[in-house]
């Protein structure tokens, strides 16, 4: 799993919701771990849009429940690990 | 009427972040010194409108809140939020029932300039751009809902909105919440955050608000002969109110007693005060009434005065309708001449200006006031502060448009 892919998306939840980027790690949910709210994976979906140069549709969006789901995610849309 | 005496309602906590200062201390102190919170706005958006004047928070929130939260509230929650907080630690952090805690804050406008800022981004980057915490930014109880949250508060949370006298009607209908015995402790309050160039353009088009850019800290001027609007100023208040038995049983220390409130609507016009003032002064006189006092009890005013010319002097009538001869011994002031009009909080602030009157036996003057208009037949406490003898009560008033009047008395603790 690429180091570098986690790394960018703990800058994106800290920025997003003040949760520090080191609890951004392989196995965390968004929701059950970090107790992020559906308004900010929103939120955090639009700023992955940006940084990773992606679509995110709302079917997709519903699906990323873990930090493993977004990596395995950008892997399928092309995204270099 | 029932042979039960209403519950008696006492102050214990206060908090503001204001033009004046960033906590009710500061704003206090500022205020005794007669200061200005007013300036000309150096933003490059102002720059073509009418009016380029304003009076802006003393402390950015940003200071305060961390990055996320900032961006999940809109500027009026996150300043209901700063000044909540003081109150509540003010009045140390009582420990309630959260089904026994309210909290009623209200704001004028809302969530305008995330409204605004918002619409700002679908024009220019498509509706996927929009912040997905929009709508509970912009939503007129999103101060009370933020504050609500905060606080765990599930006894109620509310917002009464009736334009420049919401901050005081919250506080009305907290005290109604005490007495019903719906709550044993009420955060209440206002919170405004509209400089922004629509609401000012807006402003200006009534042709409500001081031009006088030349000098902007004498802009505004209540009861002045040279009175020409008022200074829009943006920030939050907020009081806890807690039941008698409540505050004393933890042993809480009161800055004065919410003895009654009164509300009355002028019928008359939506913007314009009725001239001879006979809302406001149904409303005073139903606050002194619901007070259990009589008319002679009141020493001190903080008047609504905004610094209009129609406005103050509407005002003026109102209080010499309600009081009659009593007028002549009552010490009256405006302090938006310090801190501009908050509208939504402006009712708020003045009651918690108001109590510390009380406990300090001080009034602040109105600054400015180097000429009174002819009008006005008060006793203005101007040029610096004056003494109020032990024992008398007060008045706040606060009107807005749409006809609201909203007055509260405040006894000694």
């Amino acid at each position: 799993m690429s180091d570098q892919l986690i790394a960018d998306l703990g800058e994106i939840v800290q920025e997003a919701t003040g949760i520090p980027a080191s609890r951004v790690v392989p196995g965390v949910s968004f929701r059950d771990d970090l107790d992020i709210d559906s308004l900010s994976m929103v939120e955090i979906a639009t700023m992955a849009e940006d940084k990773f140069g992606v679509s995110i549709p709302d079917a997709e969006l519903a699906e990323l429940k873990t930090v493993d789901d977004v990596v395995a995610f950008l892997g399928k849309a092309g995204v270099p690990a | 009427m029932t042979g039960t005496p209403a519950r008696s309602v006492l102050v214990t906590g206060l908090g503001a972040t204001t033009p004046l200062g960033g906590d009710m201390p500061a704003t206090w102190r500022a205020l005794l010194d007669g200061q200005s919170g007013a300036s000309v706005l150096a933003d490059e958006w102002a720059a073509d409108l009418p009016v380029r004047l304003a009076a802006r928070a003393a402390h950015d929130p940003a200071d305060l809140l961390p990055a996320p939260r900032m961006r999940s509230l809109d500027r009026s929650q996150q300043f209901a939020m700063i000044a909540g907080l003081e109150a509540w630690r003010d009045a140390g952090a009582p420990e309630v029932d959260p089904e026994r805690l309210a909290v009623v804050v209200s704001s004028g406008i809302g969530g305008v300039t995330t409204l605004l800022d918002q619409y700002d981004v679908l024009r220019s980057s498509g509706a996927r751009r929009v912040s997905p915490f929009t709508v509970p930014m912009i939503m007129p109880n999103g101060p009370a809902a933020t504050l609500a949250l905060e606080l765990s508060a599930r006894a109620g949370a509310h917002s009464p909105v009736s334009a420049c006298a919401s901050g005081a009607e919250a506080i009305g209908y907290g005290l109604q919440m005490i007495r019903d015995g719906r709550a044993d402790v009420v955060v209440c309050g206002g919170a405004e955050a509209a400089i922004h160039p629509l609401p000012l353009a807006a402003f200006a088009a009534m042709r409500a608000l001081s031009s006088r850019h030349e000098e902007p800290k004498a802009a505004s001027r209540p009861f002045d002969k040279q009175r020409d609007g008022f200074v829009l100023a943006e920030g939050a208040a907020v009081i806890v109110l807690e039941a008698a038995e409540h505050a004393r049983a933890r042993g809480a220390s009161t800055y004065a007693v919410l003895a009654g409130a009164g509300m009355a609507n002028d019928a008359h016009h939506v913007a314009a005060p009725e001239p001879e003032g006979r809302g406001a002064a149904a409303a005073i006189a139903a606050a002194v009434e619901d007070a259990g006092i009589s008319f002679g009890d009141i020493a001190h005013i903080n008047a609504h005065a905004t610094s209009t010319p129609a406005g103050d002097v509407a005002e003026a009538a109102a209080i010499r309708r309600a009081f009659e001869g009593h007028a002549d011994r009552i010490a009256v002031t405006s302090t938006k001449s310090c801190t501009g009009h908050l509208l939504g909080a402006a009712g708020a602030l003045e009651a918690a200006i108001t109590c510390l009157t009380l406990r300090d036996r001080v009034v602040p003057a109105t600054a400015n006031l180097d000429d009174p208009d002819d009008a006005v037949q008060l006793d203005l406490v101007r040029m610096s502060p004056r003494d109020l003898a032990p024992g008398g009560a007060a008045l706040s008033n606060s009107f807005g448009f749409g006809g609201h009047d909203v007055a509260l008395v405040f006894t000694e603790a």
